[in-house]
């Protein structure tokens, strides 16, 4: 019997037959935390009695959910975080470096890592061939002790992708038509596994945002194999000798088999407060918008303000509509200014906001009001999501959101290119 | 150590309850003061638990409690108010392993079959469920013997603590 990816690297990992059902101890190759979950990490750690990390050069804290911090609590908390650092060795970044999972995949994770973050969206790192997935406090901190964690290997689905995008359809748009099918616990405890044709088209940046909403349907991991496209990103980021090949067998066992034929998807929105509730863009066309966000570990890359920056180019956002535009990363920031992107956003009226979580989580940079409705390009719409239960959240893609920040209402982006 | 033998009342909630509803995110400035935390538990999706909730009572979901975000935080609070165990449908991933390793039972059944306010009997040996309002029983699915020897020691630190490391059984 053939291997999936799940149990290929599960194997590897615990040097043990690692079928899906089993139950192994697995070698962590990174562990991290971020600001919000951190601290908790970090005091169960040192109430285990423990002291010194297993793997000090592959632990990490990001600073990123509530940077720079709005509140003196939030600031203590990155003191207690830089103060562990100090006092351990392990790597901090620094407010405005960026989020936790794009500066995973720049400068850490590789094919065939395990990868455990104290965030569920670390499923990200999926896209680059890695086993990563999201824990909490107790299991990371247990980690960071032991360098080693269980897992139960999950059974795969398999997503075989063929056709290329239509015009106006992007990644975003496909994890959302996909959560809707599956549901927001239809890959509970399971892998889900990409394949097919597209993939020899399909860009990093796409499949990181593909990867990283895979917890939106319940899934442990959303796993890439790793190939050309892996090898290129991996030498563009200096970590060539990260890459191995890596393909599930051809006899592998999937629990089911999704085909999705790309060609045939639409510009898809996700409604409030679900992130399954999904709808092609012409079924909420119309809808008021009072805030645009464009930014996010799904969709603050490069090419999402590439595409933000194309559809807005020359125009202006709505007067009754504010745009906030949060790049991944300072080297994501760095290059959005050298290509142009981030002058034509601010002369169409966007706010840009420090590399960060930024708004996704309503910590601060732009808490929605009571009855205000935001479209954004993040990964969840749950009802408080941003930092107020009165409000509403819709999610889609860049372009998406960029043509509805123009017309102060949710519009269908083929409209505007 | 968990008592085996739970008696108490069951407080119901719907389907998917999410991490971010358990403990909102807007309250991230009370983290590293769980307390002050906890006395938000829900607040947003179930205004009146916080003040319904009596110790020993039941957590009893639908489908996908606690999906989301990854805040071990959630469980936490949840147990702080004085719940002895969750009952449910189905638990999302991370919040079922969240909560097992703060050493808070997770029981995995038909919830269809509990009302709000009965009075429950959980044996967590057994993982069995007695209804003493309706005198319906019910069973729940296994955990895997790793996850049971974690709750049996009170939680994953314990665990970790006593035997220096994972025994696999």
């Amino acid at each position: 019997m053939g291997k999936t990816l799940a149990e290929k690297i599960l194997g590897l990992k615990s040097r043990s037959e690692a079928k899906a059902g089993d139950i192994v101890i697995a070698d962590v190759d990174l562990a991290f935390v971020q600001d919000t979950t951190g601290p908790l990490t970090i005091r169960q750690f040192k109430e285990s009695g423990f002291q010194v990390l297993a793997k000090p050069q592959q632990t990490v804290i990001f600073l990123d959910h509530a940077a720079p911090s709005p509140s003196g609590q939030l600031s203590n908390d990155h003191i207690f975080l830089r103060r562990f650092a100090k006092e351990t060795g392990c790597r901090i970044y620094e407010v405005g470096e960026g989020i936790c999972h794009q500066l995973v995949a720049e400068q850490f994770a590789n094919s065939g890592n395990v990868i455990l973050g104290s965030d569920s969206h670390t499923v990200t790192a999926g896209s680059l061939g890695a086993f990563a997935t999201g824990m909490g406090s107790s299991d990371v901190a247990v980690a960071l002790a032991l360098g080693k964690t269980w897992f139960r290997v999950p059974e795969s689905f398999l997503i075989n992708l063929n056709g290329v995008f239509p015009r106006g359809v992007y990644a975003k748009d496909l994890i959302l038509y996909l959560i809707g099918q599956i549901g927001a616990d239809g890959a509970n405890y399971k892998a889900l596994e990409f394949g097919g044709e597209t993939l020899a088209q399909m860009t990093m940046s796409q499949r990181l945002t593909i990867a990283n909403m895979a917890v939106e349907a319940g899934a442990k991991v959303g796993l890439f194999p790793s190939d050309k496209i892996t090898q290129d990103f991996l030498i563009e980021h200096g970590r060539g000798e990260g890459y191995k090949p890596l393909y599930p067998d051809a006899e592998a066992n999937y629990e089911r088999v999704i085909s999705v034929n790309l060609s045939q998807l639409e510009p898809m929105v996700s409604l409030p407060h679900a992130v399954d509730n999904v709808l092609p863009v012409g079924g909420v066309k119309g809808v008021e918008i009072q805030q645009a966000f464009i930014g996010t570990c799904t969709n603050g890359r490069l090419e999402d303000l590439a595409i933000a920056a194309e559809i807005l180019q020359g125009k202006k956002r709505h007067p009754d509509t504010r745009l906030l535009i949060a790049p991944a990363s300072r080297q994501v920031l760095i290059q959005a200014i050298g290509k142009g992107y981030i002058q034509g956003l601010i002369e169409a009226g966007a706010t840009i906001l420090p590399p960060g979580c930024a708004a996704c989580l309503g910590l601060h940079q732009g808490v929605l009001g009571d009855g205000e409705v935001c479209l954004s390009t993040a990964n969840r719409n749950f009802k408080g999501r941003m930092g107020n239960p009165e409000a509403v959240i819709y999610l889609a893609s860049p372009a998406t959101t960029a043509a509805s920040a123009i017309r102060g209402e949710i519009t269908d982006p083929r409209e505007l290119m | 150590m968990p008592d085996l033998l739970l008696k108490g009342k069951a407080i119901k909630l719907g389907d998917n309850i999410s991490a971010d509803d358990i403990v909102p995110g807007r309250f991230a400035h009370l983290r590293s003061n769980l307390p002050e935390l906890a006395k938000h538990v829900l607040e947003d999706t179930v205004p009146e638990f916080a003040s319904r909730v009596k110790s020993g009572d039941f957590l009893v979901a639908g489908k996908n409690l606690g999906l989301g975000s990854s805040r071990e935080h959630a469980p936490v609070v949840i147990k702080m108010s004085g719940i002895s165990a969750i009952l449910a449908e189905s638990a999302a991933r991370i919040f079922f392993r969240n909560a097992i390793n703060q050493g808070l039972p997770v029981l995995l059944c038909d919830t269809d079959k509990i009302g709000d306010g009965d009075e429950l009997e959980i044996n967590l040996t057994g993982g069995m469920i007695a209804n003493l309002t309706s005198g319906i029983t019910l069973n729940c699915s296994k955990m895997p013997p790793l996850m049971s020897a974690i709750l049996e020691e009170g939680g994953l630190i314990p665990y970790i603590q006593k035997h220096k490391g994972f025994k696999l059984l």
